[in-house]
């Protein structure tokens, strides 16, 4: 998703970058918060941020270099920006993420220079927000568990990816440079964005679950859960039974959250396939080739990170490109089967929290 | 003042913000141009008391006192450029980009700039014999070298006392010998936290064994070593075939 | 990341681009990257002239042609996507070779290309000479903001600590058989970005504990300043101004 040089015209560039300076500038304060750290002798706390957000920024930078096998020798790695959010918070995130564009702008030419105002609007500022704000969200609605954890955190990543695509369609329709059609640019983009996000959820959900498993008090999203989890027995967290059932007003409310959810991705889906069914050529192609775009990209950030960068993205495109048009017919089917899945699952739970506060209810 | 020991610790008690306590009245007293090994267990609470000699840990009971100064947050730049604590993974330590920045940080921070800064890092790392390295960045040094920064990077500081945290780990004998000529080339206080017996004796004279949270032995390094049931009630073993009976210490 | 491997794409030399102070090349090649995309795409010629510029600036760094192309394949996902444009893109259309293809999407790829490769050879020049630790000096010199560059300077000196890290978590994977072949598997990897993070965040509380016992309470102090003479300044905007003298040209021709 890098934008290059030239794709966003100077004024609307110059105008993002206002706009990521003005983040990167109400980040930078955040982060001092986020970051203060309880319980140093001196307690300021803001002089934490440096070490450690350098030390995420290193880490997202990492982490983007971890492959992800999908299928048939393609892969996709992680961008980052909900996981960083989820585990060192919105701000702490939006400030990680931008340093990373920015050194890749600067040091692998990797986004154009006069692009990194766009590249960190959408991808530091956007992604990072819409992934928290739905995590967070989630999380008032849903019980405190951690399976509700993984929950929030893979909705949010399945939601900003898309919507940093919607966010980068939203500028483009401003300075563009070319007139493609808006409502082309738009359902390709977020159309393909949609199944990099699936992806992107998956492996963000699954590590913040494995970081919760492990050092809970280190998932900034979910510092609010931190007092019910933690009951050391023989050495090991377990989690503590709920001190009281959850209010039954919270489950309906999550339900309906849920059932609003389904509706909406049904529709958001419906819309998707009316307008890929609409034009049958020359769409799907569009999804498909700009398929290549996005993958090859995922490929330039994840092999070797230096001197390799970009040479080894060449083989590919042929192959994931098929690969993203079979996918692509498939993409309706497969959303509307993993929220099946997640709420069938999350009902499941539901049932047995509730089967588990029972008894000492009754007696 | 100039009489004051080193490091004087007394009576200090600790727990942290969970509720688990570390140490339980720790008396210690580190006279000047001393080299004192500190032994112990795992979970001893040598890290913590480490922690305690320029407060990046206070707030529970008891005193450690520097070169007379007491550790209170009033003291704290002093006492911190006073003590010098070398961290285990020196890639800790070495946070700079270029090894020059990384021994001049902490000169640099107390105001120092110039050629008088210059100075202090080119004699800093002529101590440790890595004068030719100043412009290199840490991470192509080797483990040893890099060890071997961390000690200049706190020798840049001229502290009052230099606290190394299990020096010699991850050495091979080769740097390990290396580190031992530079550490006795010093003219420093030395308080080593190690789980390296012959280590401790070769470089030590004297030694205190820190075992539940309290100073349990405190005597030669030779004699405590040769005690075999001290030895073993703390859990600390010889390696196999070493004798300290056969080593002769100066 | 960079400095582990002497930071690959830096080419060591001591030729006068070299020599410049870091931060007039970071203001020179933002400025030039700048004029470049405000830059009218009708004019042609205006890119020509830009690119013999880019050439020039190479040919006074001696940086090879073959360096500076090969380090242009980073563009190529935006390649594929400028030939897709004329395609896609509607208004008056014309026959090429038998295809019908748009006037509008044709300069729409043109222009992306154009621009979006001078983009790129300019940073490629830019890093390939400026030394990392360099270019951290200057953005601080340029007033980017002193946390800011604390930050990068961080990331980039764990980079390649994380990094190594990430590779020994690998190789021990497969030393026990492990595989990653599919989605199957994405259990495991995810536990080792999770490892990593907890890891990458531990090692941050430590470097920090490691900053505050040398004195830290805030803020870095200043040790190395770079400096520009106005000489200097003048040799850095040659690039830009040149170009901008190119660009009003292609405003107003």
């Amino acid at each position: 998703m890098h934008v290059p040089d030239g794709f966003i015209n100077a004024p609307v560039s110059v105008a993002a970058g206002v706009v990521a300076v003005a983040a990167v500038g109400v980040s930078l304060r955040g982060a001092r918060r986020e970051l203060g750290g309880p319980s140093q002798a001196e307690g300021s706390g803001g002089e934490r941020t440096a070490p450690l957000a350098g030390l995420v920024a290193a880490f997202v930078f990492a982490v983007q270099m971890l492959n992800f096998p999908v299928a048939a020798g393609t892969s996709g790695h992680l961008l980052g920006g909900a996981l960083a959010a989820i585990l060192v918070g919105p701000y702490t995130g939006v400030l990680c993420v931008s340093v990373v564009l920015l050194m890749q702008g600067i040091l692998f030419a990797d986004g154009g220079l006069t692009a990194l105002g766009v590249n960190i609007t959408v991808m530091g500022g956007v992604t990072v927000v819409v992934a928290y704000a739905i995590f967070r969200g989630l999380l008032k609605v849903l019980p405190p568990t951690r399976r509700s954890v993984t929950a929030a955190a893979f909705t949010g990543a399945l939601v900003s990816v898309p919507a940093a695509a919607a966010a980068f369609t939203a500028v483009y329709a401003v300075g563009g440079t070319t007139d493609v059609p808006l409502a082309k640019v738009l359902t390709a983009m977020v159309g393909v964005h949609v199944l990099i996000g699936i992806g992107e959820a998956a492996i963000t959900a699954a590590t913040v679950g494995a970081v919760i498993a492990v050092r809970p008090d280190l998932v900034h999203g979910a510092r609010g859960l931190h007092t019910p989890l933690k009951l050391r027995v023989g050495g090991e967290l377990v989690d503590a039974p709920a001190a009281e059932a959850p209010a039954p007003a919270a489950h309906r409310s999550t339900r309906k959250f849920w059932l609003t959810g389904l509706v909406t991705a049904l529709v958001l889906a419906g819309f998707v396939s009316f307008y890929a069914s609409a034009s049958p050529d020359g769409l799907e192609k569009v999804a498909a080739d700009k398929g290549i775009d996005a993958k090859v990209e995922d490929h330039a950030a994840a092999g070797s990170p230096l001197a390799d960068y970009g040479v080894k993205d060449v083989e590919d495109p042929r192959l994931s490109g098929g690969l993203a048009g079979v996918i692509g017919v498939g993409a309706t089917v497969a959303v509307g089967t993993g929220i099946f899945i997640t709420v069938s699952r999350r009902r499941r739970s539901d049932e047995l929290t509730a089967a588990s506060t029972a008894p000492p209810a009754a007696g | 003042m100039t009489t004051a020991p080193s490091l004087e610790i007394s009576g200090l008690a600790y727990a942290y913000p969970d509720g688990h306590q570390a140490l339980f009245g720790v008396d210690l007293t580190v006279g000047r141009g001393e080299r004192v090994a500190l032994l112990g267990p795992n979970g001893a609470g040598k890290t913590t008391l480490v922690l305690h000699l320029n407060g990046i840990l206070a707030g529970g009971v008891g005193s450690v006192t520097v070169a007379g100064l007491p550790v209170e947050k009033r003291n704290f730049a002093e006492v911190r450029r006073r003590v010098g604590i070398v961290f285990q993974d020196p890639d800790d330590q070495l946070f700079m980009p270029t090894v020059r920045e990384d021994v001049a940080f902490g000169p640099a921070a107390a105001g120092l700039r110039g050629a008088e800064l210059e100075e202090r890092v080119q004699g800093a790392l002529e101590q440790v014999g890595m004068a030719g390295f100043a412009d290199r960045p840490p991470h192509h040094l080797s483990f040893g070298q890099r060890r071997r920064v961390a000690v200049a990077t706190v020798l840049a500081m001229r502290p009052e006392i230099l606290v190394l945290d299990e020096p010699s780990s991850n050495l091979d004998p080769a740097s390990r010998r290396e580190l031992a000529d530079v550490l006795r080339s010093l003219d420093v206080t030395v308080l080593m936290v190690t789980h390296d017996l012959p280590y401790a004796l070769e470089l030590c004279p004297r030694a205190v064994i820190l075992s539940e949270g309290v100073i349990a032995a405190d005597g030669r390094t030779q004699d405590l070593l040769c005690d075999e049931p001290l030895m073993r009630s703390h859990r600390l073993e010889l390696p196999f075939g070493f004798d300290p009976r056969s080593v002769h210490v100066a | 990341m960079g400095a582990g491997h002497a930071h690959k794409l830096y080419r060591h030399g001591h030729s006068p681009v070299h020599r410049l102070p870091p931060h007039c090349k970071l203001a020179a090649a933002f400025a030039f990257v700048l004029v470049v995309v405000s830059t009218p795409r009708e004019a042609v010629w205006a890119f020509g002239l830009y690119a013999v510029l880019v050439a020039g600036v190479a040919a006074v760094a001696r940086i090879p042609a073959g360096f500076l192309l090969r380090r242009l394949v980073i563009e190529v996902p935006f390649v594929a996507f400028a030939v897709l444009m004329p395609f896609v893109a509607q208004g008056e259309r014309v026959d090429v070779l038998g295809m019908s293809l748009s006037v509008s999407g044709l300069w729409g790829a043109w222009n992306v290309l154009a621009k979006g490769t001078l983009g790129v050879a300019a940073s490629v020049l830019l890093a390939s000479t400026t030394e990392l630790r360099a270019l951290l000096l200057g953005l601080q010199r340029l007033k980017l903001p002193p946390m800011l560059v604390q930050i990068a300077s961080f990331m980039i000196r764990y980079g390649d600590v994380v990094t190594d890290e990430l590779r020994r978590m690998s190789i021990a994977r497969r030393s026990r058989g492990f595989e990653a072949r599919g989605v199957r598997h994405w259990g495991v990897l995810a536990k080792t970005a999770g490892a990593l993070f907890i890891r990458s965040y531990e090692r941050g509380e430590r470097v920090y504990l490691a900053m505050v016992s040398r004195g830290y309470a805030g803020s870095m102090p200043v040790i190395d300043e770079v400096t520009a003479t106005r000489t200097q300044w003048a040799y850095a905007a040659v690039l830009p101004v040149t170009a901008l003298a190119v660009c009003l040209m292609g405003w107003t021709l």
